[in-house]
């Protein structure tokens, strides 16, 4: 019998097997976070030029932690969370098979550690991407194997409970929009992950001393089927986290379900494709792969984001004049809840996301101009703008939203969570910027000494490239006081903070099952169809009823076009013509 | 319970759209995305990788 609770506030359902393993996902998402931050700070140290604080060996190490801690772990585990949260708590279903899902818990953990191990270990620093020939030990790879497996069972469990609720008729209609969302989401991470077994299974094979060769061409062609795509999950994932605060926190419905789920099938349809933007300079592919995977189907997912970018600040705009503030084209922006962190950290995601990392992600995803750039340190400016403002913001977001509604737990320092996000996005947006700034003059990126001292290729940069650095190193330490002050909020809440509920204890924070009396065996009442459509009933199809998103969104289109010109023009210098 | 009925009826009534059952469908869904990123990225691409000729020792 299937037991459920209802949280008081908000009225979600918790599943209580689902609630244990959405709990001890993103506990283990936030230990990992934690670790990747400190690793950050190690970096970002090493990489400011009047500090270079760590040797040579060291940074290579670290870097590599640095990446496949906080890009493959954090966001992993925190996606498993997500998935199983819309999955069963929106669908108001019983999560299916939750013993799999503990076993591929179990699994992700283990690999993690192994992989951690292996690099720790200092003879496995491959640097996350660990392209062939470079060979790691084999328990990097065996443990990113064994990770990726036990991901994949979340992602079945999820469909498998896609499955239960429809066949027990837990919701009315088609699934909501976060739901859809989530769907999205799994189905990238299946192909990801089953690109990942493609290659990093030969490797491991490979580093054991059971295969002689790996060509490294196409160890780059299918690892980037897997690299790339896994920040698609994370595309798709965050944008149904906007989707989801904004209907918590203002109540706002999609502006249109049709348009935004059609935007999700184009990720699902084009997205990946994209991933030939890392190979835009290797040899050995055609022009007509290149441009086929990176511009028409590349600007088709890339249109899919522009709608979400601008459905859900719509949304938001249209729940707020319903509210009554109408005042000019920003007053519901300027009412907004800037305080709660669940907000500032949502829409520091979503400007973020579309201005640092959608404009220069499409600059580097255009064959042409993506050379001036390539490999520079404008690369890791670019994705840090995307993964970090955009997911791992979003991601907060949404932690602090679960600190009551799923942990029961009183969130601590309310104060300092206030200021948190803006601690984190001001750090990180100067990292963003300063890189790609730096990247722009042709400062290397994963490199230990800029000055490449002693070398016999050395290389003059201007001392504005010193500069840049060193000031994306200060913004870089500011970041790593946002990040650790989330991890002491969030961890610290679990811990100390006031309980909600009297059942939820310290170890319950951390995934063991609230006793019985929480719970009750009735089943949740059926999930009604979403209303129809607010806006269309409402103001027809003339599309201005959110006139100030109307306004943001041509502000992004305009910087968009003044800097993809200002890189042909760089890009027109590089070569004079006499 | 009255209300519970009426819906059931009204979803099997209704039709429903190609679109909306290929959308409501999350295992064509996953078909298409594996299928799409499979043709055109990794097939493609593995192609005219093993089609480079080898050089001459
Ligand atoms: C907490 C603040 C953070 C700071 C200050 C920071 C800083 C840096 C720096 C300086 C680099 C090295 C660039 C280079 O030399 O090439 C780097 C690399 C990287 N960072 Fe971060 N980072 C932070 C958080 C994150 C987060 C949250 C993620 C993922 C969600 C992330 C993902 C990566 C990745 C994937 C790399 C590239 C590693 C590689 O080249 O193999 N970072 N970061
Ligand atoms: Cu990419």
């Amino acid at each position: 019998m299937a037991q459920f609770r209802q949280c008081p506030d908000t009225g979600l359902f918790f599943h209580k097997e689902a609630e244990n393993l959405m709990k001890a996902n993103a506990v283990a998402g936030v230990v990992c976070l934690l670790i990747g931050g400190i690793l950050a700070l190690l970096v970002v140290l090493t990489r400011w030029p009047a500090i270079h604080l760590l040797p040579a060996d060291s940074f290579y190490m670290v870097l590599t932690a640095h990446g496949v801690c906080a890009l493959i772990f954090w966001m992993i585990f925190f996606e498993m969370a997500i998935l199983y949260f819309a999955g069963s708590t929106l669908l108001r279903s019983r999560l299916a098979t939750p013993r799999w899902a503990w076993a591929g818990f179990v699994m992700m953990v283990i690999g993690a550690v192994m992989t951690l191990a292996a690099i720790f270990g200092g003879k496995s620093s491959v640097m996350m991407t660990s392209y062939v020939p470079m060979r790691a030990e084999p328990h990097f790879y065996l443990g990113l194997v064994i990770f990726a497996v036990g991901a994949l069972i979340g992602c079945f469990v999820y469909l498998g409970t896609l499955v239960v609720a429809k066949n027990e008729k837990t919701y009315e209609g088609s699934v909501p929009l976060v739901t859809f969302g989530a769907t999205t989401a799994c189905i990238i991470a299946i192909f990801t992950i089953a690109s990942g077994a493609e290659i990093l299974i030969p490797t491991y094979l490979w580093s054991i001393g059971y295969i002689s060769h790996i060509d490294p061409a196409m160890y780059r062609l299918i690892w980037w089927a897997l690299g790339h795509s896994s920040q698609q999950i994370n595309v798709a994932a965050h944008v149904a986290v906007w989707y989801l605060i904004a209907g918590v926190i203002f109540g706002a419905r999609p502006m249109s379900e049709k348009v935004s789920r059609a935007a999700y099938l184009l990720y699902i349809f084009f997205l990946q494709l994209a991933s030939a933007h890392h190979l835009l300079t290797d040899p050995g592919l055609s022009v007509e792969w290149k441009l086929f995977n990176t511009s028409y189907a590349m600007y088709l997912a890339v249109l899919a984001s522009m709608i979400h970018g601008l459905t859900v600040p719509g949304a938001i705009e249209v729940a707020q004049r319903k509210k009554g503030l109408t005042n000019g084209a920003f007053e519901w922006l300027r009412k907004a809840p800037w305080g709660n962190p669940v907000f500032s950290s949502m829409f520091i995601s979503l400007v973020g996301f579309g201005f640092l990392g959608g404009i220069s992600g499409v600059v580097m995803g255009t064959e042409q101009i993506s050379i001036i750039i390539h490999n520079t340190i404008y690369v890791p400016g670019h994705f840090h703008a995307t993964v970090v403002i955009g997911t791992t913001m979003a991601w907060m977001g949404l932690t602090y939203l679960l600190i009551p509604v799923l942990f029961r737990r009183k969130m601590i320092f309310p104060q300092a969570a206030k200021l948190q996000p803006y601690i984190f996005a001001l750090g990180m947006s100067m990292v963003a910027v300063f890189h790609m700034a730096a990247g722009t003059l042709g400062v290397a990126r994963r490199h230990w000494d800029m000055g490449f001292a002693g070398n016999p290729l050395g290389f003059e940069y201007p001392a504005t490239a010193y500069l840049l650095m060193g000031i994306a190193g200060i913004g870089g330490v500011i970041g790593v006081i946002g990040g650790a002050l989330f991890c002491v909020i969030a961890v610290g809440s679990l811990v100390f903070g006031e309980k909600l509920q009297k059942e939820a204890g310290l170890l319950q924070s951390f995934g063991v099952p609230l006793a019985d009396s929480a719970y009750t065996n009735e089943k949740p009442a059926r999930l009604p169809m979403a209303p129809a459509e607010a806006v269309e009933a409402d103001h027809g199809e003339s599309g201005f009823e959110a006139p100030g998103t109307f306004i943001l969104a041509m502000v992004l289109l305009v910087s968009f076009v003044i800097y993809y010109f200002i890189n042909w023009k760089y890009l027109s210098e590089v070569w004079g013509i006499s | 319970m009255a209300d519970e009925n009426n819906t059931d009826e009204r979803e099997e009534d209704e039709n429903i759209s190609p679109w909306q059952q290929m959308i409501d469908n999350p295992f064509l869904l996953l078909f298409i995305g594996v299928a799409m990123p499979t043709v055109f990225y990794t097939l493609w691409g593995v192609m005219e990788i093993a089609s480079i000729p080898v050089a001459p020792y």
